[in-house]
C-alpha cells in the first residue's frame, strides 16, 4: 500500500535570499532518485509538505511552475520551529517533500478567459508559479489579457524582483508592481499605494470572461473585495487560496477544516462564492 | 450468517487456542474501570466490564504510534531519508468489543480509508483485525445508541457477536473473518433450534431498555451557516473547561497531531491523538487562530459530530450513542442537549426562542 505519509527525498540545489530581511528564502530541490520527479507531477496552485528531517514539516504552496523541469522549488518565510530549522540548511542538504497536495486555480475554467492576478506580501509564491505557467509559450496562448498586481511594505520585500523586471518589459503581460512606501528607493519605477487602490485603478472591469485569484495577508483580502465588487467581479469569478494549520495535508487528521470541507484536500482554493457559504473559521 | 452454541469453557478453550493464530486483545480491569490491551498470557477473559472507560479505538489507532524513522547519521547512506517504521500487523483477535465501539470504526473509515488517499497505518491495523463482539443486555442508562443508528445486538462492524445465553453464549458467525476465527477457536457447535427466535426476543427486550435518546432527525435539513450562527453557543459552551476528555475518551473522534523526535543521530515521526477541545489544534504561525475561543471549539466538535460528518460523507452522525463524553464530562456538557438545540434551531423563529 502506497504510503501517503512517506516523503520523498531531496537535495537542496540553490537558495536564494528573497528579500531585504532575509526572512524569506527560495529553496530549489532536485530529486534524489531523478524518477521521483515523476511521482510529483503538479499544477499551479498546490502545495507541498517540506519535510526537514528530525524537525517536522510544513505546508508550504508550490512556487515553481510544471514548465518548469527538472527541480521545484518553494519560498519559506522564517517562523517558527521548522520553518527556521529550514532556513539554517544549506546546499547540498537532503529532506524530503510530500505531495503534490490540494486542488489548484481552475485552470480549466480559465482556458480563455482574462486573468487577473492580485497578490500580496509574501503569499506570491503560487502566484508566481501560474504566471510563470500562463507564460510558457505552449501555454500564453490559451488566457486572453493577464494583469498582475502585486504589493509589499517595499521595494526590498519583493519577491522575485529579476523576474518581475523581466515581466514588465513584455507586451504579453500587464504588471501593475507597487508598494506601500519606496521612501528608500528614489528611482523606483513603478507603483506606490496599497494592493486595493492599485487594483481599483489598474485592474480591467469584471465581467464573465475576467476572473481575479487573490492571494495575500487577511487585510489586503479585506479591502480589495470590496474593490473586486465595485470593479463588478461575479463571487464566482474571484478565487482565492487559503491556509489553515495543517499536519496531515490529505485530510485525515481533521486539523484544516472549514465547515464540513478540508483545506488541504477539498482546497486550499476555493471561490468567494464556495466561500460565502462556509464558516469563516480561516 | 451462521449461529453456534458456546458454553464457557468452550469460550476459554477457544481463547487459549486463539492465542497460536492471533494477537488477542480484550478488556483488561484496571483499577475501578476496564481498559483495551493485548490479554497477557495466562490471563482469562474477563467479560464482566459494562463497557471500558476508554473507547476501544487505541486498538487500531493508539494514542501515540511511529510512523516513519529516519537517520541523522551522516555516516548512514540513507541519512535523512524517512523510512517505515517497523510495525506487527500479524493477525489479531479483539475479543469483548461491544456493538458501539466496532461500529463506530465504521463511521471512521472513510476519513482514513477513501478513493484519494488510504491511511496504511489505520487501514492495517483494522485490516488485520477480527471482532468478536459482545451484545448488551444490560445497557446503561447514558446509552442512546438506538437513535444514533446502533443498537445494543448491532452488527456493523463485527465478525462474530456473542450473546449471553442460559449457561453459556449464542454466537453469530457474520463474515469470512468470522468463520476463521471461530476455526482456529474450534467453535463448532450449531445453536439448538430457536436460538435465532431466543436472539431476536433478548434484542428486542435490550432495545426497550434504552430509553434515552439523541434527536437529530431534522439537522440535515438545516444549512450549515445557520447552525453554525445559531445563538446558542456561547450558552452550551460556557461551562466548559476544554479539557479534551470528551474527545480522548470517544471512539469516533479522530483527529492527530505528527511531531518528530529525534534523540542522538535517530529520528521518528509520530503521530499521537489530538484534540479540537485545544486552542493550539488550529493556532497559526504567525499567532492567528481561526478558532480564538472556547465557543468556537466546542462549536466545531459538536457540529463535526452532527452535521460536518453527515453533509460529507451522505448521511448519519458521527457518533455512536455509547454516552462515554456524557459520563465523564467534569462539568456535564451533554451532546443529547446539545442536539436537541440544534435539531429544534429554526432561524425564522429566532427571537422566538
Ligand atoms: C496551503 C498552505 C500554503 C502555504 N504556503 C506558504 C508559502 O508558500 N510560504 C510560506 O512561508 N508559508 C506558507 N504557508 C504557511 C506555513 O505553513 C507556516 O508558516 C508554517 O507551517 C510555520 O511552521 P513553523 O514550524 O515554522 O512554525 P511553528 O509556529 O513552530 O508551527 C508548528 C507547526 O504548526 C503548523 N503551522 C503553524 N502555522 C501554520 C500555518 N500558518 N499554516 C499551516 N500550518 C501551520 C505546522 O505544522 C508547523 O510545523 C502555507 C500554509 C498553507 C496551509
Ligand atoms: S469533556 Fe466537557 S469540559 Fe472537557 S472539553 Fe469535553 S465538553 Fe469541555
Ligand atoms: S460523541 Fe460521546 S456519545 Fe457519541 S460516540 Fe463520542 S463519546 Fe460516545
Ligand atoms: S491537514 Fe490534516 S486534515 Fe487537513
Amino acid at each position: 500500500m502506497e504510503n501517503p505519509y512517506l516523503p520523498i527525498p531531496v537535495r537542496i540545489d540553490k537558495v536564494t535570499i528573497e528579500t531585504e530581511d532575509r526572512n524569506l528564502k527560495t529553496f530549489r530541490f532536485v530529486y534524489v532518485n531523478p524518477a521521483d520527479e515523476n511521482r510529483f507531477q503538479y499544477k499551479a496552485g498546490q502545495f507541498g509538505e517540506l519535510s526537514v528531517s528530525g524537525k517536522g514539516e510544513i505546508p508550504i504552496g508550490i512556487a515553481s511552475s510544471p514548465t518548469e523541469k527538472g527541480f521545484v522549488m518553494f519560498t519559506v518565510n522564517k517562523v517558527g520551529l521548522v520553518s527556521s530549522a529550514l532556513h539554517d540548511m544549506v546546499e547540498g542538504d537532503v529532506m524530503g517533500i510530500r505531495g503534490p497536495l490540494g486542488n489548484w486555480y481552475p485552470w480549466e475554467t480559465l482556458e480563455g478567459k482574462n486573468v487577473v492576478i492580485i497578490g500580496g506580501g509574501f503569499a506570491f509564491t503560487t502566484l508566481r508559479s501560474s504566471i510563470v505557467m500562463m507564460l510558457d509559450p505552449a501555454n500564453r496562448g490559451k488566457f486572453k489579457d493577464i494583469h498582475v498586481v502585486y504589493g509589499a511594505r517595499s521595494p526590498g520585500m519583493l519577491l522575485y524582483r529579476d523576474e518581475l523586471a523581466a515581466w514588465e518589459a513584455r507586451d504579453d503581460i500587464n504588471m501593475h508592481i507597487t508598494v506601500d512606501s519606496a521612501k528608500d528607493q528614489p528611482d523606483w519605477k513603478y507603483n506606490v499605494g496599497f494592493v486595493p487602490a492599485v487594483t481599483e485603478a489598474k485592474a480591467p472591469k469584471g465581467d464573465d470572461d475576467t476572473y481575479a485569484i487573490v492571494c495575500g495577508p487577511p487585510v489586503m483580502i479585506k479591502f480589495t473585495q470590496p474593490v473586486l465588487d465595485k470593479l463588478g467581479y461575479k463571487h464566482d469569478h474571484i478565487i482565492m487560496s487559503l491556509e489553515n494549520r495543517m499536519k496531515c495535508g490529505i485530510g485525515m487528521c481533521g486539523r484544516c477544516n472549514i465547515g464540513k470541507d478540508f483545506v488541504c484536500k477539498d482546497g486550499p482554493v476555493f471561490t468567494l462564492e464556495q466561500l460565502n457559504k462556509m464558516p469563516k473559521e480561516y | 450468517m451462521r449461529l453456534l452454541q458456546l458454553s464457557h469453557s468452550d469460550l476459554t478453550r477457544g481463547v487459549e487456542a486463539l492465542r497460536k493464530a492471533f494477537r488477542v486483545e480484550a478488556p483488561l480491569p484496571e483499577r475501578d474501570h476496564f481498559v483495551f490491551g493485548p490479554l497477557p498470557a495466562g490471563a482469562a477473559l474477563d467479560l464482566s466490564a459494562a463497557n471500558t472507560r476508554l473507547s476501544a479505538k487505541s486498538v487500531i489507532y493508539p494514542a501515540s504510534e511511529k510512523m516513519l524513522r529516519v537517520s541523522l547519521d551522516p555516516a548512514k547512506e540513507d541519512h535523512h531519508v524517512y523510512r517505515e517504521a517497523d510495525k506487527d500487523y500479524s493477525p489479531r483477535a479483539v475479543l469483548g468489543i461491544r456493538p458501539c465501539d466496532a461500529r463506530a470504526f465504521t463511521l471512521v473509515k472513510p476519513n482514513f480509508d477513501n478513493r484519494e488517499y488510504r491511511d496504511p497505518y489505520w487501514v492495517r491495523s483494522y485490516e488485520c483485525s477480527t471482532f468478536v463482539g459482545l451484545a448488551c443486555k444490560s445497557p446503561c442508562s447514558t446509552c442512546f445508541c438506538t437513535s444514533a443508528g446502533g443498537g445494543p445486538f448491532d452488527t456493523a462492524g463485527l465478525d462474530v457477536l456473542l450473546a449471553e445465553s442460559g449457561e453459556g453464549f449464542i454466537a453469530q458467525v457474520l463474515t469470512e473473518k468470522g468463520e476463521a476465527l471461530a476455526a482456529a477457536a474450534g467453535w463448532s457447535a450449531a445453536a439448538p433450534e430457536g436460538a435465532e427466535a431466543a436472539l431476536s426476543a433478548m434484542k428486542a427486550e435490550a432495545d426497550a431498555r434504552i430509553v434515552s435518546r439523541i434527536e437529530t432527525e431534522k439537522i440535515p435539513g438545516k444549512t450549515i451557516l445557520s447552525l453554525f450562527d445559531a445563538p446558542f453557543w456561547d450558552d452550551a459552551a460556557f461551562a466548559c473547561i476544554n479539557c479534551g476528555a470528551c474527545t480522548y475518551l470517544c471512539p469516533t473522534c479522530w483527529c492527530f497531531d505528527i511531531q518528530d523526535e529525534a534523540h542522538e543521530n535517530e529520528g521518528v515521526r509520530m503521530r499521537n491523538w489530538d484534540s479540537c477541545m485545544f486552542p493550539l489544534f488550529t493556532l497559526h504561525g504567525s499567532g492567528h487562530n481561526p478558532r480564538p475561543n472556547k465557543t468556537a471549539r466546542v462549536r466545531q466538535r459538536f457540529m463535526h459530530k452532527l452535521k460536518y460528518y453527515g453533509d460529507k460523507y451522505g448521511g448519519g452522525i458521527h457518533c455512536t450513542g455509547c454516552g462515554r463524553c456524557v459520563t465523564h464530562c467534569p462539568v456535564n456538557i451533554d451532546i443529547r442537549r446539545i442536539a436537541s438545540l440544534m435539531n429544534g434551531y429554526e432561524p425564522d423563529n429566532a427571537c422566538a426562542l
